[in-house]
């Protein structure tokens, strides 16, 4: 049995435990698990704060294990790729990593992930949901093999501004030489490990991935290199303070799967959701391209974007209108953050067309609970550039030690 | 020796034939709306085929209906059916076991369900989303229609228009492509259906259940894709597609709608057999008892199936000649048999794993498409299925009520079961067969399960139109093919309840938007009476 498999039948504990769990429930203060992808992951270590502060200050272990890793490999990988998705792969170079989405033939999102490039004929693509039908449907026709590998090989995010140096001192030799979505193989004390650069949060970091057997000594090395660096474990909430801050989109909460979408209208494609840089039209046929075509040529009905939000309550899940007064509903919040590095309110928001232009002015509508009295109020928002955060370290090679 | 519950007075707003489900639903609203209601029933106990009986010891049996799903929440509502008793309890999951000693289950947990198809299929395991969610788009679209009249598509009424430009609208709203699925999924057949979404064959197996049930047709015959969205039309407590039980077994239901009819002033007579209905220049004036005794009323609502209604209880001479045809050549296949059965104790089922929860949901024996494309040849060869498709539950594993404690009950649903046998008539040797041939289907899944039996009603078509009234036992009223549903059900031109006899309506399943203990059919006949006495709700 491999080491991800609990030893009880899935109908009597349904969620997986990743090579890491172990550990997670040692350093698990308060027991705050979550279900994420299958999986039994933890949200929250201690408190959110110190997690999050130590994503931007020192450094971060987030375990990434449950991310959907698909294996695609074969003679036409590459091409059955590049006509999954919008960007145009051809010019992915071995070793590199490319940020992609995908859509449905309407120009609909089916998901986000990253596509890695192992080899000339091999590559990775990682994703946020299982979707094994939807690429082998869109598979007919290539010579390419695609299995799912998510319980094959086990992941950790290291991120923040020290996470360099504590990679390097792990044994990371030359890790200081990787380039932003650059790939790295190493081996370390007779451990293959492999690294690339990215990550969730804007920030310096490493993304590890490695053999299940390997995880837990991975782990221990890891932190004891990390200990004199603010290295600590966080769990998702605090992963998902940075990513908003980084203006990075959350599937099922951004955007939903448009192919899981009962209701007309509840899709969303690329342009709408301002990955308009990820689409290529100029490449060859990919799916979702005539509607993509036609929606650059007539203009986008929506637009998500990031927002200023007045005050310092978090505008969550609010309806946006476009007076004071809340008449004239424009669009909604999708994700919301009083960001403590920025020192700013600020949202993701789906805006309707022409409301989405930067420096529009637009209302929030806010709930408060105040001792349990609830308060409504107006609070007026500006729409910005995003990311809200983009720190220099983050592309700096070699990134500094700290 | 029947009895009339409720008060009972002079004369009659309404007299309504049948205290099944439908016909109790209409009788509630037009009660409600201040109507003299009067329900009569042939049988000495109420329900029709929504009915609990005892008829072995502590047992109790939901002798004909089992499982509940369709029941409308707007109608529970609105008769305050909670208040007057009736409890629905979901159940979880359901198991096909295979002949080789597998097993598929289904579990309420997302994270459960996948694992489990993925053991069978990992492909399977995630087109399962897309297939759910396809399911519930085309159960958006039809569900608020099921609480309407069909519009007739010949009037240029401006209600009919009005009811065509919401049928339009509604299949605007869900889109181009959801109309293309629309009309394909309610003319195709099941198997190409589930082909669309999986490989596995036990998961096609599995879900291809739906679409024979109580339909005279196989899992390869067009029009089976819609009778397994019908399946899926009824949700518990918001949860879509969920199915439970009637605490009390389904006659809860039924009881509840007969407590609900009495507190509004109505009642209910049992042992009334109505021989005919009553017609004078063109008009109904009540009904003609078995006894001989006559029920006179301004209105009466025919509860029964279209055929038992104008064939059997009505003289030819009153009806247009078009329409009678039309009756005759309404599809009400039998096709479906019924054992309920009292057990010493829960039998065990070597292939379904120790501890799974999927024992308290619908267990099946059907492994393949072929073997239940097998199991319709029989039927067409007027014969019983030889492996038949069972959907069969142990009830009292979840309602208390049941059975005694440490003992069980459990409802066999059977699919095939011809009402005419192509060697004569039904005999009781016959239907013993019958019930063995289902008998030993289980056991070769429970080796146990013959020691447990303490009684088993064995039920044939013939027996539930014997029993019930329903004809050729078909348990839906007529079968639920595009050719027979909305405005085609029952018969062209006569979908909006009404009869070619002035004051007779129709109320039963045989009327859009048809079977399954659902209750819309009642309701939106009470609808269409008050609205053809102006009191227009």
């Amino acid at each position: 049995m491999p080491p991800s498999e609990p030893t009880a039948p899935h109908f009597r504990k349904p969620l997986l435990e990743t090579p890491f769990h172990a550990r997670a429930r040692e350093l698990s203060q308060i027991d705050q698990f979550v279900p994420w992808a299958g999986y039994n992951t933890v949200d929250v270590f201690t408190t959110v704060e110190q997690e999050y502060f130590a994503i931007r200050n020192a450094s971060t272990l987030y375990d990434l294990t449950p991310m959907v890793k698909y294996r695609v490999a074969g003679r036409e990988a590459l091409e059955f790729l590049n006509r999954l998705v919008t960007r145009d792969l051809r010019k992915l170079r071995v070793g590199r990593v490319s940020y992609v989405v995908w859509c449905n033939d309407r120009g609909h999102i089916i998901d986000d992930g990253t596509v890695f490039r192992l080899a000339a004929t091999e590559f990775r693509l990682c994703t946020a949901e299982r979707q094994l039908d939807w690429l082998l449907d869109s598979a007919i026709g290539f010579d390419v093999e695609i299995a799912e590998v998510t319980t094959d090989i086990a992941a950790l995010a290291v991120q923040g501004p020290t996470s360099c140096y504590i990679l390097k001192r792990f044994g990371l030799e030359g890790v200081e030489r990787l380039k932003v979505f650059e790939i790295g193989e190493f081996s370390v004390r007779g451990r293959p490990l492999t690294v690339s650069r990215t990550g969730f949060t804007g920030d310096l970091g490493y993304e590890l991935w490695m053999r299940p057997a390997d995880a837990v000594a991975i782990w221990d090395e890891l932190m004891a290199a990390g200990r004199t660096r603010g290295l600590r474990a966080i769990g998702s909430q605090a992963l998902n303070m940075a990513r908003i801050e980084a203006g990075f989109l959350m599937p099922n909460i951004d955007f939903m799967n448009a192919e899981h979408t009962v209701r007309l209208g509840r899709g969303r494609s690329p342009l709408e959701l301002g990955l308009g840089w990820l689409v290529d039209l100029d490449k060859p046929h990919f799916n979702g391209r005539r509607a993509l075509i036609a929606e650059r040529r007539a203009g986008s009905r929506r637009l998500l974007v990031g927002l200023d939000v007045a005050g310092n309550k978090p505008a969550h899940n609010a309806l946006l209108y476009a007076e004071e007064a809340g008449r004239r509903e424009v669009g909604s919040v999708t994700s919301a953050l009083w960001s403590p590095t920025c020192k700013r309110n600020i949202a993701l928001a789906i805006l309707e067309a022409p409301h989405f232009a930067v420096g529009t002015t637009l209302w929030a509508d806010i709930y408060l609970n105040r001792e349990l009295v609830w308060e409504r109020r107006m609070a007026k928002c500006r729409v910005v550039e995003k990311p809200f955060f983009a720190p220099e370290r983050r592309r700096a090679t070699p990134p500094a030690d700290r | 020796m029947g009895s009339t519950t409720g008060a009972s007075g002079d004369r009659n707003d309404v007299v309504i034939i049948g205290a099944g489900h439908n016909g109790l639903v209409a009788a509630c609203y037009l009660a409600r709306a201040g109507l003299k209601v009067q329900v009569l029933e042939r049988n000495d106990y109420i329900g029709g085929a929504a009915v609990s009986r005892k008829l072995y010891g502590d047992f109790t049996y939901s002798n004909c209906s089992y499982v509940c799903s369709l029941l409308r929440p707007e109608i529970m509502r609105a008769l305050e059916l909670p208040r007057f008793g009736l409890q629905v309890i979901p159940y979880e999951g359901g198991c096909t076991m295979m002949r080789d000693g597998g097993h598929l289950a289904l579990y309420d947990n997302h994270d459960a369900l996948r694992r489990e198809i993925a053991r069978h299929s990992p492909r399977d395991a995630e087109a399962y989303h897309r297939f759910s969610t396809d399911v519930i788009r085309q159960c958006k679209f039809i569900k608020p229609l099921l609480m309407r009249e069909p519009p007739d598509p010949t009037s240029f009424k401006p209600r009919d228009l009005m009811e065509l430009l919401y049928l339009g609208q509604r299949l605007n709203s869900i889109g181009e492509d959801r109309m293309y699925d629309t009309i394909r999924f309610w003319t195709m057949s099941a198997a190409d259906f589930l082909d669309e979404y999986f490989e596995s064959e036990i998961v096609k197996a599995h879900f291809a259940g739906s679409s024979i049930i109580g339909t005279a047709l196989g899992p390869r015959s067009p029009g089976t894709a819609y009778v397994l969205l019908h399946h899926y039309m009824g949700d518990i407590d918001d949860t879509v597609g969920a199915w439970g039980f009637a605490r009390g077994g389904m006659g809860a239901i039924t009881a509840a709608l007969t407590a609900s009819l009495e507190a509004s002033g109505g009642s209910v007579r049992t042992g009334a057999a109505v021989e005919q209905i009553l017609v004078k220049n063109g008009r109904t004036t009540g009904v003609a008892l078995a006894s001989g005794e006559e029920i006179n009323a301004r209105l009466v609502i025919s509860n029964m199936d279209v055929k038992r209604t104008f064939l059997k209880s009505m003289a030819a001479e009153h009806l247009p000649a078009d329409f009678l045809t039309a009756v005759r050549r309404f599809k009400i296949r039998g096709s479906s048999g019924k054992l309920n059965i009292a057990l010493d104790g829960l039998p065990r089922f070597p292939a379904i794993p120790e501890g799974s929860p999927c024992i308290r949901g619908d267990l099946h024996l059907t492994d393949s498409l072929e073997m239940m494309e097998r199991a319709y040849d029989d039927w067409k060869d007027g014969r019983w299925s030889q492996a038949p498709y069972v959907d069969m539950l142990i009830p009292s594993q979840i309602d208390p009520t049941m059975a005694p404690d440490g003992k069980h009950y459990m409802s066999v649903f059977v699919q095939y079961c011809p009402y005419e046998l192509a060697d004569g008539p039904w005999t009781a040797a016959k239907r013993k067969a019958f019930g063995d041939t289902v008998i030993d289907a289980i056991a070769r899944q429970s080796p146990d399960f013959k020691s447990l039996i303490l009684h088993a009603e064995i039920r044939t078509p013939w027996d539930i139109e014997n029993e019930v009234g329903l004809t050729e036992g078909n348990i839906f009223q007529g079968e639920l093919t595009m050719d027979q549903l909305l405005f085609n059900r029952p018969v062209p031109g006569f979908a909006q309840y009404r009869t070619p006899i002035n004051g007779l309506y129709m109320s039963g399943s045989s009327t859009h938007p048809g079977g399954g203990v659902m209750g819309a059919p009642g309701a939106n006949a009470a609808r269409r009476v008050l609205r053809d006495l102006g009191r227009a709700s």
